[in-house]
């Protein structure tokens, strides 16, 4: 038995945005941070709910890699406030905010940790979640985990439950448009890394297949694209769908080692979550191919590589990927994240640590132990290929 | 070959955890018991309940207990015994096993998430048990 869990609507295309004019309900809180904020977004969105007849108010202080510190604050916001709508509007911080301040907001007594699937939350007696995203990458919309950062602990916490899931996703094309270029690489890529590890995971399903393939033909076609050129309305709407698709293939299905280690280097050395995670895709495909040649190599051909074997083809995927990583200015190793030799040394047994326990790691397609994980910071360090 | 369940295992794999230097790295922090429930099924006519005793990274102390009231810990782990079976000859992970419902956890599911490893090293060192099944 397995389950499924998918966000009930997803609302697409031009002028998507106008879907919250038919919200029933009475007060919403928005989720969001100051840079949105201060964007004509939060306006935006407000004046439909107002004209929905909704009353709404602001949290705006999610900072990027959202803390249990703000997520207890936001909480706090929403029981005095009382909203029957919360609303994740941003990137996926603010979603992953919103994810988690809503379980808080119904159960005053428990704690940021102790959001997992087991438990009952009895969320939608209290009230409903709509995840407006405006960057294409995270999939924050349509997972039911969100990610926090415990800071004393340097440590990102993956909280699972199948509750926090959206009711609804709003992808309007007009919102990713402002997206510099560096944030389209960042975000992009991060799709990508979700959508190849949910295809290679230990519990994919053809369900999480089926987004994850297209999603990744999606993002190879489009990404490049949606990086040159701003103004290129189709990439931008493409890649903001290929996002969402990537998001519900890798919350249903999990990801791998790519994402295990990306947490634990973002947690330490204040990484942003995409390019960390991006920064491991490759080195990840050439450690865990030994298990899932097979996969890798249906990846290769489903974006149009010619190959006659799995192994030549799985060789051509890694160099697509070294490619779009290039042509968009990504960093290829961790020293090329400008991370010291001796500040990297200094940490190397908390990375390990804190990928190794990581819960997906043991979703990748080959799991590796302690030595193995230390193995492969020290190759992604240097840059060097993956030859165990 | 150790017949599960039976005192017999249950020493068995507490040998097989103390050997473990994998699991005594990832629990090194760790400290909890636990009763390990296997439920009856068509193969299992009575409950059979393990104490096993998890501190440090080590395996202090276990033992088959009378029934679940027979003993007071801080989690309980529990399935049907088939899958107890599935679990120890490695079909099933011990964390896809909750998330799937064939095993459910009592306890503090957020003190457990830190410990992914530990718990798929455990399940490992059962694995590593020559075991008899009924």
């Amino acid at each position: 038995m397995w389950e499924l869990t998918i966000p009930r609507t997803v609302v697409i295309g031009e002028g998507a945005l106008e879907y919250l004019k038919e919200v029933e309900g009475k007060r919403v809180l928005i989720v969001t941070d100051k840079v949105i904020h201060k964007l004509d977004f939060v306006e935006k969105v407000a004046n439909y709910l107002k004209e929905a007849g909704l009353e709404v108010k602001v949290f705006d202080e999610v900072e990027p890699e959202p803390s249990i510190e703000t997520i207890m604050k936001g909480a706090e916001i929403a029981r005095k406030y009382g909203p029957d709508w919360l609303i994740g509007l941003g990137g996926g911080s603010c979603m992953d905010a919103a994810k988690a301040i809503w379980p808080l907001y119904a159960n005053p007594d428990i704690e940021v940790a102790e959001i997992n699937p087991f438990t009952k939350f009895e969320l939608r007696k209290k009230a409903k979640l709509i995840c407006i995203p405006t960057t294409s990458g995270t999939g924050a919309d349509a997972t039911w985990a969100a990610i926090i950062t415990d800071a004393k602990e340097e440590r990102k916490m993956e909280l699972p439950s199948r509750e926090i899931v959206a009711d609804i996703i709003i992808l309007d094309p007009e919102l990713p448009k402002s997206m510099p270029p560096s944030l389209v690489a960042d975000t992009g890529l991060d799709a990508l890394t979700h959508a190849i590890e949910a295809y290679v995971s230990q519990w994919r399903n053809d369900f999480s297949d089926a987004l994850a393939i297209k999603a990744i033909q999606i993002i190879f076609k489009y990404l490049p694209r949606a990086y040159r050129n701003p103004e290129d309305k189709e990439a931008k709407e493409k890649m903001h769908n290929a996002a969402t698709m990537a998001g519900i293939a890798f919350g249903n299905s999990q990801v791998g080692i790519a994402h295990a280690m990306g947490h634990s280097l973002g947690a330490i050395f204040k990484v942003p979550h995409g390019r960390t995670v991006d920064l491991f895709l490759s080195y990840s495909i050439e450690y865990s191919a030994r298990e899932a040649m097979e996969r890798y190599a249906d990846i290769a051909r489903a974006i149009g590589t010619e190959a006659k074997t799995d192994e030549e083809a799985v060789e051509k995927l890694i160099e697509a990927v070294r490619r779009l990583d290039r042509e968009m200015g990504e960093p290829a190793s961790i020293k090329e994240l400008g991370i010291s030799r001796e500040d990297f040394e200094k940490r190397l047994d908390d990375l390990v640590t804190r990928a190794a326990n990581s819960s997906c790691t043991f979703m990748n397609p080959r799991v590796p132990d302690v030595e193995d994980t230390k193995k492969l910071f020290i190759y992604a360090y240097e840059g060097k290929k993956v030859d165990f | 070959m150790a017949k599960f369940p039976s005192e017999e295992w249950i020493k068995l794999f507490k040998e097989e955890v103390n050997k473990n230097e994998a699991y005594a790295e990832a629990a090194k922090d760790w400290e909890g018991d636990f009763l390990f429930i296997a439920n009856p099924d068509d193969k299992l006519e009575k409950e059979a309940v393990f104490w096993v005793d998890l501190w440090h990274g080590k395996c202090r102390e276990v033992g088959v207990v009378p029934s679940r009231d027979a003993k007071k810990t801080e989690f309980i782990y529990e399935g049907k015994y088939g899958n107890w079976v599935k679990l120890i000859n490695g079909e099933i992970g011990p964390i896809r096993g909750l998330l799937t419902r064939k095993f459910k956890l009592t306890g503090s599911m957020a003190k457990i998430m830190k410990y992914t490893r530990a718990a798929s090293e455990l399940v490992g060192c059962a694995s590593k048990v020559p075991t008899e099944f009924l």
